[in-house]
């Protein structure tokens, strides 16, 4: 039975695609922490990555198309929505960046950016054995 | 590479504080700029800050993930430098070698006070970035080491 990357590293890749995406989003709002009007952005992580999850091991089944017309029925991998964050007090400027609490969420995100790279690459040790045969 | 374009928006995040910074210098400097009529006078500067990408409404996280859209530049930018349109402040200073025929000096519309909790406001957004920068570098590295 052959093993395939995918199904050795799981959804862990596509988790570690979605927190540099994060950190992207993240380090854009601190950077316009005092730009004027600015609306601090971010994703519900959990959610996407849980329709990323039910589409690779399929427990939703896709709809069967017969015509190109056809609505799918689902949607598509990974397809949530940049939400607002919803500011604790408002500013004058309506810049709604928390400077404490985009950063908090920051560290957050890039230390569980480490513990998922850490899942792949042991999973990848694994692998680099199974095919040496050690 | 998701983690190579937070190198670009700290960077410009850090850029942006250093021409606040640069222009607080200015402004505390030539706080005791006199000139003995209105229109000589130096007047305080500040930056106008803006957002590099429109913020879009309808992108989906989708899209973004797997770059369907055009990848949009994100980060801050400096629009322009904008002189502040508060009134000066006219003193009656006869004896100063600046003072016009009616006697009065115009110093700038500064105030230092305001000036420096912005200049402290700037250094602690400039700091916040560096942190950014250093975590997303603590990352890149960290991915490099992958299968080792």
């Amino acid at each position: 039975m052959a093993i395939g990357f995918d199904q050795a590293l799981g959804v862990h890749p596509q988790a570690l695609l979605l927190r540099g995406k994060r950190a992207e989003l993240l380090a854009d709002n601190l950077a316009n922490s005092d730009t004027p009007g600015f609306k601090a952005r971010d994703i519900d992580f959990k959610q996407v990555l849980s329709q990323v999850n039910e589409q690779q091991t399929g427990k939703k089944l896709p709809l069967q198309q017969t015509h190109q017309d056809h609505l799918t029925g689902l949607r598509q991998q990974g397809d949530a929505d940049l939400l607002y964050r919803v500011p604790i007090q408002p500013a004058i400027d309506g810049n709604t960046v928390d400077t404490q609490q985009e950063y908090s969420i920051y560290a957050r995100n890039a230390m569980d950016y480490q513990s998922t790279f850490e899942f792949v690459n042991s999973s990848f040790k694994g692998l680099t054995k199974a095919i040496k045969g050690q | 590479m998701a983690l190579v374009n937070v190198f670009n928006i700290a960077g410009s995040g850090m850029s942006a504080q250093s021409v606040r910074i640069n222009t607080v210098a200015s402004n505390i400097a030539n706080a005791e700029t006199v000139s003995s009529s209105i229109d000589q006078t130096y007047r305080a500067r500040y930056p106008v800050f803006t957002a590099i990408s429109p913020q879009q409404q309808n992108v989906s996280f989708n899209q973004l993930l797997h770059e369907q859209q055009p990848q949009t530049e994100k980060g801050v930018m400096v629009k322009a430098i904008v002189e502040s349109k508060a009134p000066l402040q006219r003193r009656y200073e006869p004896e100063h070698p600046m003072a016009n025929d009616e006697g009065y000096v115009f110093y700038p519309n500064i105030n230092v006070v305001e000036q420096m909790t912005d200049m402290i406001s700037a250094s602690r957004s400039f700091q916040t970035n560096v942190e950014i920068m250093n975590t997303a570098k603590t990352m890149l590295q960290k991915v490099l080491t992958l299968g080792q």
